[in-house]
């Protein structure tokens, strides 16, 4: 048997709220994190879209002015959330060779690196800052928590697009069972609300444009869904090796049973329409867990509100879980969240965990017409869930064709 | 031109913006290094800041010379004159 991974500690800074205690009872209320966004740079550059789903508190409120100054904005979001889940572990004496950071980003420092290329160009070579490669960096933010906590087992940056925070739960959970680690602080981070990535989203028309309306423009499974909603922030997630947890008597949130990580090898960008991949990581995710479809009680979602995106999902769901599909509740959190990109999959884990945690499941808003085409059972008002063991499963999917999924169990 | 009491007060605001060190801790006698604990890429920071504050050109191979506080103060006031 493998050594069995729980997880003992939380952390979040998103457009819902800048910890994790907001942003869950945010998440219950159905709270949107969209906003126009309030920069003169939407109107410099006549952006078609001209909002966002912003983090509620600046980093700038949580760190230092000089630790923030060293810092791009996603690895600023990922030292908030890794701490703040690090407290909530109460792990105070540990051996930190044994300690390890997987800590994802899908676009790393973009704004470093579009910041210094305007300097460069407005003011010379001589004044582009010298820190602006290690804050570019994509393993800045993996870098950084890892300083921070003087974390020396190593410090990992899996990259993979929208999967990228569910795919360092994936690589944490591998890091404990190999032996490598003990204690890993896993997560995803992303700041790229800025005027490029959102010109160059817009371009490929994967974003919302209710410009008029930015709380209903995020909207999984609703037929007048018209894409997603740019989001930004961090999610943290403590895992432990379970002895290691017993053994100091820690309180555990939920038990990582399982993870699994394909590629669709068919499009770089559009899933596959049987959503193959994503069936085969649904399965293999199960099976690593040791749990059968029946198990599963919740689907956390990828559910991104794109016209194309959202059906593949149910497609693979369906096959994966058969005809018990029908008595699993989903909730698509990115209606409220916006798409944290790299983040998501961090941020839904941790809303994940939650609901086995705390028995009860974040809910979708927006959804006002149900696309007939994708007949889940949409989890759009407050529900409970059962008691006694159950299972819940948090989605993933990027640009790439990269499928990450992982199996959580209630303890 | 700035007299010397002029650039050691901007130069402890760039210090200050870059560090978060006091402004007053920056004093003629101390050391970027072992007083102040600023690293090389602090410095670099300071030294860019510095040359647009004050108008001057502090060459790569002059910034491992300026060892205190002072050495920098008097190089940038001997630059400007």
């Amino acid at each position: 048997m493998p050594r069995k991974v729980v997880i003992t500690g939380l952390g979040a800074t998103t457009p819902i709220g800048g910890d994790v205690p907001t942003m869950w009872a945010n998440s219950l209320k159905g709270v949107s994190g969209a906003r126009t966004i309030e920069a003169d740079w939407v109107q410099q550059y006549e952006l078609p879209v001209t909002f966002a789903a912003q983090i509620t508190v600046p980093a700038s409120e949580v760190l230092s002015r000089v630790e923030a100054k060293r810092m791009d904005p996603s690895t600023q979001f990922a030292v908030v959330a890794s701490r703040e889940a690090w407290r909530d572990s109460g792990i105070e004496d540990i051996d930190k060779d044994r300690l390890a950071v997987a800590f994802a980003t899908g676009i790393g420092g973009v704004w470093t690196l579009l910041d210094a290329w305007d300097t460069l160009r407005e003011k010379g070579p001589r004044r582009v800052l010298p820190m602006t490669v290690p804050m570019l960096m994509p393993n800045g933010p993996a870098a950084a928590v890892s300083l921070d906590l003087g974390a020396r087992a190593g410090a990992h940056t899996p990259v993979s697009a929208c999967a990228s925070g569910t795919e360092a739960l994936h690589q944490g959970l591998e890091l404990i069972r190999s032996g490598k680690a003990d204690v890993v602080v896993c997560g995803g981070a992303e700041a790229a609300i800025h005027p490029m990535p959102i010109a160059a989203f817009a371009s490929m028309h994967a974003l919302s444009r209710r410009n008029d309306d930015p709380e209903s423009a995020s909207r999984p499974y609703d037929t007048n869904r018209d894409g997603f909603v740019m989001g930004e922030g961090a999610g943290a997630i403590v895992l432990e090796a379970e002895e290691h947890a017993r053994a100091r008597g820690a309180r555990v949130y939920a038990e990582l049973a399982g993870t699994s990580v394909t590629a669709d090898a068919y499009h770089i960008t559009a899933p596959d329409p049987e959503g193959l991949g994503a069936t085969r990581a649904l399965k293999a995710a199960l099976f690593d867990a040791r749990a059968q479809a029946e198990d599963v009680v919740h689907v956390n979602a990828h559910a991104t509100s794109t016209p194309v995106g959202d059906k593949p999902e149910y497609t693979a769901l369906k096959a994966a879980l058969g005809s018990h599909l029908d008595q699993v509740a989903v909730s698509a959190t990115k209606s409220q969240t916006g798409h944290l990109l790299g983040a998501s999959g961090a941020v839904e884990a941790v809303m994940t965990v939650l609901a086995l945690y705390e028995r009860t499941m974040p809910i979708t808003i927006n959804l006002d017409d149900q696309d007939p085409e994708i007949p889940l059972d949409v989890v759009t008002a407050p529900r409970d869930l059962p008691s006694g063991d159950i299972v819940a499963l948090s989605n993933s999917f990027g640009f790439g064709g990269h499928n990450a999924v992982i199996v959580l169990r209630s303890v | 031109m700035a007299s010397n009491e002029e650039i050691l007060a901007g130069l402890a605001e760039i210090v200050n913006e870059e560090t978060g060190l006091a402004p007053e801790s920056v004093e003629m006698d101390k050391s970027f290094t072992d007083d102040l604990d600023i690293d090389s890429i602090s410095m670099m920071t300071i030294v860019v800041n510095a040359e647009e504050k004050f108008g001057v050109r502090i060459p790569d191979e002059e910034v491992k010379n300026l060892k205190t506080v002072g050495d920098a103060v008097n190089f940038i006031s001997g630059a400007q004159a």
